[in-house]
């Protein structure tokens, strides 16, 4: 099992929830957050004063997947997201070792279903 | 030949009899129009609606305050706004409204006793004396809430108190009772209709002394003269204050005619109206493209400020210029805000509303500005006026702040004022269900 963790402009969250659902993907979990990369915020005036915003709006979302559907969930979500401008956001791929659904008591896999 | 020079004479007689008393009746009804009772009913009648419009402006500047300081302030604020209004609406009947027109007599100070009001029976002049308090009350309280928009999120509650009591029962009523209580300004020919001076220029006086002597908010500016924004908590309510006051206005400069009992009186109230809505709205206009101008940008809190320089500017001489040069006096007010507030951060001079430039310096300006529609005044004379009252003010003022900050202290420690106003001293949230949490970041 992967975790994708992806972090995108905040506008283009229905978008990614659609390619996600039309791959069959199950849930996710989603966070409004802020901070920078590349971008380094930006300047903002209020009242004739410049001011720097350093950390940006953005949206956080998580998905546990089967790890034989990375590549498919990755791309979706790049995809999704990407307008070509600066600050479309980051994706990344780490591993999970266990998973449970609280409900019913299964695990892993059978989970994520 | 003797009978008919007699005719003439007497048939001359009662014709110019004739002319002169229907001549007599015209001028009578072109100077009363309506019988003494009339009259004061409709006087005391325009000082109860339009001061109840003015005591509105009150509720204005509370949401403007609560709108342009940050979360963590806002009960402060709120908590500041409805007290000042209740202190001034009761020192200025034990002592301010006397102080300022009682027994003035071309001088510098009135009497210093309650207000007494007649009993309805005898209640004798051409309006009500209680409806004659109460508007000049609440222009009074306009004065104090000024200084609170001012000097936000960095004074305890108390010793801002103490200030405005002493504003409000005491220095806002001696420079008025040089002007409207007939002292030595208007034995001068100084003219203010509504008060750019009296009343806006004289608070913000106050809001500049005090914001020098207090200092800034910390974290406002940087120690190479940056300036670090805090922007306001809450737009909408900024707004709808803007808007509560622009209509108060109407009461403000309106009600300034102080008489509705002819045709004369009501159609200077309602040219005065008029007036007063092109000054605001020239104020919000120029204000929002010299805004674009500048900084390829329209900032909100500009556009509400340049209503305000609007209403400030027109406010001195609402009634004689003509729509055209209401709207250049107005204008020229919303101009001077976008053009000083960026002016009194350079000088590090920390002014959360807006309220100097905006009730000071556009009251300045209203005030120079009479003479160019109304012939009956002259620069030197309105310069008198604004230096007089500007050199009283900053005096007084000064050494009350100072007293205050060096017996019981203006400032919370550094800790509460980084905490916020409302946790340290009102034990209350404004947003409780958002809390601290949306300032962290």
């Amino acid at each position: 099992m992967k975790v994708i963790t992806a972090i995108i402009k905040p506008f283009k969250l229905d978008d990614v929830r659609e390619a996600l659902t039309g791959i069959g993907i199950q849930g996710l979990t989603v966070t409004e957050v802020k901070g920078y990369g590349r971008q380094k915020g930006h300047t903002e005036i209020y009242r004739g004063a410049e001011y720097a915003v350093n950390f940006l709006p953005k949206v956080k979302i998580e998905v546990v997947i089967p790890s034989d559907l990375t590549d498919k969930t990755v791309q979706a979500i790049a995809g999704a997201a990407k307008t070509g401008q600066i600050g479309d956001g980051k994706i990344f791929v780490g591993p999970v070792e266990q998973t449970v659904r609280i409900r019913t008591g299964e695990t892993d896999i059978q989970a994520l279903e | 030949m003797k009978k008919n020079l007699y005719l003439l004479t007497v048939g001359v007689a009662l014709t110019s009899g004739f002319v002169l008393f229907t001549d007599q009746a015209f001028a009578q009804d072109a100077a009363t129009g309506v019988s003494a009772d009339v009259k004061f009913i409709l006087n005391s009648f325009l000082f109860l609606v339009t001061g109840f419009l003015v005591m509105w402006m009150a509720a204005g500047f509370a949401m403007l305050e609560a709108g342009m300081v940050r979360t963590k302030n806002v009960s402060m604020q709120c908590t500041k706004n409805i007290a000042l209004f209740a202190i001034a609406g009761i020192v200025y009947w034990a002592v301010g409204y006397n102080v300022m027109y009682d027994g003035v007599d071309g001088g510098f100070i009135g009497t210093i006793l309650p207000k007494s009001i007649p009993a309805p029976s005898s209640d004798t002049g051409d309006y009500a004396a209680a409806s004659d308090w109460f508007f000049q009350m609440v222009f009074c309280a306009t004065a104090a809430s000024i200084v609170s928009g001012t000097l936000a999120e960095r004074v305890k509650l108390w010793p801002f108190l103490i200030f405005v009591a002493i504003l409000c029962g005491f220095l806002y009523p001696i420079q008025g009772a040089w002007k409207w209580g007939a002292g030595w300004l208007d034995g001068l020919g100084f003219l203010d209709f509504a008060g750019s001076t009296i009343v806006h220029s004289c608070g913000g006086w106050a809001a500049l002394t005090g914001a020098i002597i207090l200092g800034a908010r910390k974290g406002k500016y940087g120690p190479n003269g940056q300036v670090f924004p805090m922007p306001g908590s809450n737009m909408p309510l900024a707004t709808l204050g803007t808007f509560i006051l622009w209509l108060g206005w109407f009461g403000f400069n309106g009600g300034s005619q102080l008489a509705l009992g002819s045709i004369a009186d009501a159609s200077s109230v309602s040219r005065i109206f008029m007036n007063t809505n092109l000054a605001a709205a020239a104020g919000v206009i120029s204000a929002m493209i010299l805004n674009q101008l500048l900084y390829g940008k329209v900032d909100l809190t500009m556009a509400l400020n340049g209503a305000l320089a609007g209403l400030v500017a027109i406010t001195a001489e609402p009634l004689t210029p003509a729509p055209i040069m209401a709207i250049i006096i107005g204008g020229i007010g919303g101009l001077i805000v976008v053009l000083t507030v960026p002016v009194l951060d350079k000088l590090r001079i920390d002014d959360v509303v807006g309220a100097i430039p905006v009730h000071l310096l556009a009251g300045i300006w209203g005030t120079i500005a009479v003479p160019i529609t109304n012939s009956d005044g002259n620069f030197i004379t309105q310069l008198i006026g604004i230096g007089s009252i500007g050199i009283f003010m900053i005096i007084s003022t000064s050494i009350l702040w100072l007293v205050l900050k060096f017996t019981i202290g203006l400032r919370p420690t550094e800790e509460d004022e980084s905490d916020g106003l409302d946790k340290a001293e009102i034990g209350l949230e404004a947003y409780p269900e958002f809390g601290q949490g949306s300032q962290r970041i």
